[in-house]
């Protein structure tokens, strides 16, 4: 095993036991640092990739904006942490199938990509440069773009409307 | 000298060699040389962390008219490892229905979050942790960390003053990253890259502050602003919520709070030097690095004292006036700030280094006298509506 290798396993494990945490602990803010510690191991699978804007993006919109929103909210409007409720219901079955489905699925496409394996793909060589010409060149990437700015002002717009309605 | 041109290069050949000649494989050695570099190099943070324990105790007494720490050691040098001891004997008190792990983990969460900044600290020319090239983007992410050590610290320690103070802290610091990253975008439109040790080398001529002076007091201000500190230390009003999020912390844990905001304002003077004042450039500091670490570490000095100068000069402002003042002010300069500098680089940028340089520099004094005289009307508009509605009052006596 490659040190790379060793790296993802760790990683990984991480990513899983969090990612469980998340939706077996009862306690609302545990929940939420847990979804930190997930999104964290997210952010280091790419540093590992080599893709850090994506690694420094994921910890600063993730960790910095999502998560602490997320935290904010469940403060704000629970008054007990703790629920007593049960934590499934009864769709639990179907659930667990579409997940295993949906996951059987992903790794049978994954495996059959023609740079599948551990071997580290060939990169541009200024990726960052490459994504922001990317982002901005009317061949590529332009339009989505603007329509999504224009959309997250929209969403902007929209709850400075909410918050200041009388 | 090949050890005063590139002692880090000298340092780690000859470990490698020392390594290899024992038997160890490469990889093995390389690994324990850089895992021994990064534990050396938070060490020498750490270190003068404790020195800017007495920097900041010294500079606070002069500024307030005392003398200081003068008891231990000659100048009162040695100050601080008694204050140390007294933190590390101090009882460890976790308060009743606190959450232990959480509680446990923010102090900690709090350094880290200013430790992983000196990753991309550049030193001098060759003496640097790792070139990023997102290094700006890095410094944002590495904030956001101690936004959350923050709320971790609050909502753990189970007390209303230190959620009331961590949630203040969390509106400053998520506002003012706003015009944080204006101010680190206009290094980034002249330079054409993220990366620190680009943009330091691109000041080899002419420092930034005077391409951008406008640009480098927004960054001072949303650095301020950043690590909480007077005049924006609403998370430890006094008079309204005791000391704020770490309130309940005591001993060693307080301590580790303490040591944090201390780097984190020397570190973002650091930052200040490296991005608008040339940061290791100086005299010979091209050919001998530990020169330029010395010239870097002078200016971040520098920029710490100009933050403890706002901080022990300014009183604290009200929350209301804090948010407008971002909002309101910083942001839509921040803004115009970053479509003149961008206009007016992709202008001049083919032009001698004279013209480019006076052209940035018109250009942001134009924003500022426009800012300051559209502030002057406004004030003039408020004190005559502020006139008209006191009249009657008057025509009574």
């Amino acid at each position: 095993m490659t040190v790379d290798q060793v790296i993802f396993f760790l990683v990984g494990a991480l990513i899983l036991v969090s990612a469980l945490m998340v939706v077996t602990t009862r306690n609302l803010i545990h929940a939420a640092l847990w979804l930190i510690a997930t999104l964290f191991g997210a952010a280091v699978l790419y540093a590992t990739l080599d893709a850090t804007f994506l690694a420094v993006v994921q910890v600063v919109v993730y960790i910095g904006a999502i998560a602490i929103m997320f935290i904010f909210a469940v403060m704000l409007t629970r008054r007990n942490m703790l629920d007593d409720a049960s934590q499934t219901n009864p769709g639990w079955p179907w659930a667990a199938f579409i997940a295993l489905a949906t996951f059987a699925g992903l790794a049978l496409l994954a495996g059959q990509m023609h740079n599948a394996g551990a071997t580290q793909s060939e990169l541009f060589a200024d990726p960052l440069a490459a994504l922001s010409q990317a982002l901005i060149s009317p061949e590529a990437y332009v339009l989505p773009f603007e329509v999504a700015s224009v959309l997250l002002l929209a969403a902007l717009v929209g709850a400075v409307y909410i918050a200041n309605r009388k | 000298m090949e050890f005063l041109t590139d002692p880090i290069k000298v340092i780690y050949e000859w470990l490698m060699l020392t390594l290899t000649s024992w038997g160890w494989a490469g990889w093995l050695s390389q690994l324990v040389i850089n895992l021994l570099a990064i534990v050396l190099f938070i060490t020498g943070v750490m270190v003068l962390d404790i020195l800017l324990v007495w920097v900041e105790r010294k500079v606070v007494a002069r500024f307030q008219d005392r003398l200081g720490p003068n008891r231990v050691g000659p100048f009162g040098l040695f100050q601080p490892f008694p204050d140390i001891i007294k933190l590390i004997i101090k009882e460890d008190i976790t308060p009743n229905g606190a959450d232990k792990v959480v509680f446990n983990l923010a102090p900690i969460l709090s350094l880290a979050s200013v430790i992983f900044l000196w990753a991309v600290v550049p030193l001098a020319s060759r003496i640097y942790g790792v070139d990023l090239n997102v290094a700006l983007l890095y410094l944002v992410a590495a904030g956001s960390i101690g936004t959350l050590s923050i709320i971790m610290a609050g909502w753990a320690s189970n007390n209303k003053y230190a959620l009331l103070g961590a949630y203040r802290m969390v509106a400053n610091m998520i506002s003012y990253e706003i015009p944080m990253i204006i101010a680190l975008l206009i290094p980034t439109i002249l330079v054409g890259s993220m990366s620190l040790k680009l943009i330091t080398e691109a000041q080899s001529g002419y420092w930034f502050v005077l391409v951008s002076p406008l640009g480098a007091l927004l960054f001072i201000i949303a650095a301020i602003a950043e690590l909480g500190r007077s005049p924006f230390d609403l998370n430890e009003g006094e008079s309204e919520i005791v000391s704020g999020y770490h309130i309940e912390y005591t001993g060693m844990k307080f301590g580790l709070f303490y040591a944090g905001e201390l780097l984190h304002a020397f570190t973002f003077g650091g930052f200040w030097a490296a991005l608008f004042f040339g940061g290791w450039h100086g005299p010979w500091a091209e050919q001998y690095p530990l020169l330029g670490a010395f010239y870097f570490v002078v200016k971040a000095m520098i920029g710490y004292w100009v933050i403890m100068w706002v901080k022990y000069t300014v009183p604290r402002i009200r929350i209301d006036h804090m948010l407008a003042f971002n909002w309101k002010f910083l942001t839509p300069l921040g803004f115009i700030l970053l479509m003149v500098t961008a206009v007016t680089h992709s202008v001049l940028r083919q032009s001698p280094a004279w013209l480019y340089v006076a052209g940035m520099f018109l250009s942001n004094m134009i924003v500022a006298l426009i800012t300051i005289e559209g502030l002057r009307a406004q004030a003039r508009r408020q004190r005559i509506s502020a006139e008209a509605s006191s009249k009657p009052v008057v025509a009574d006596h």
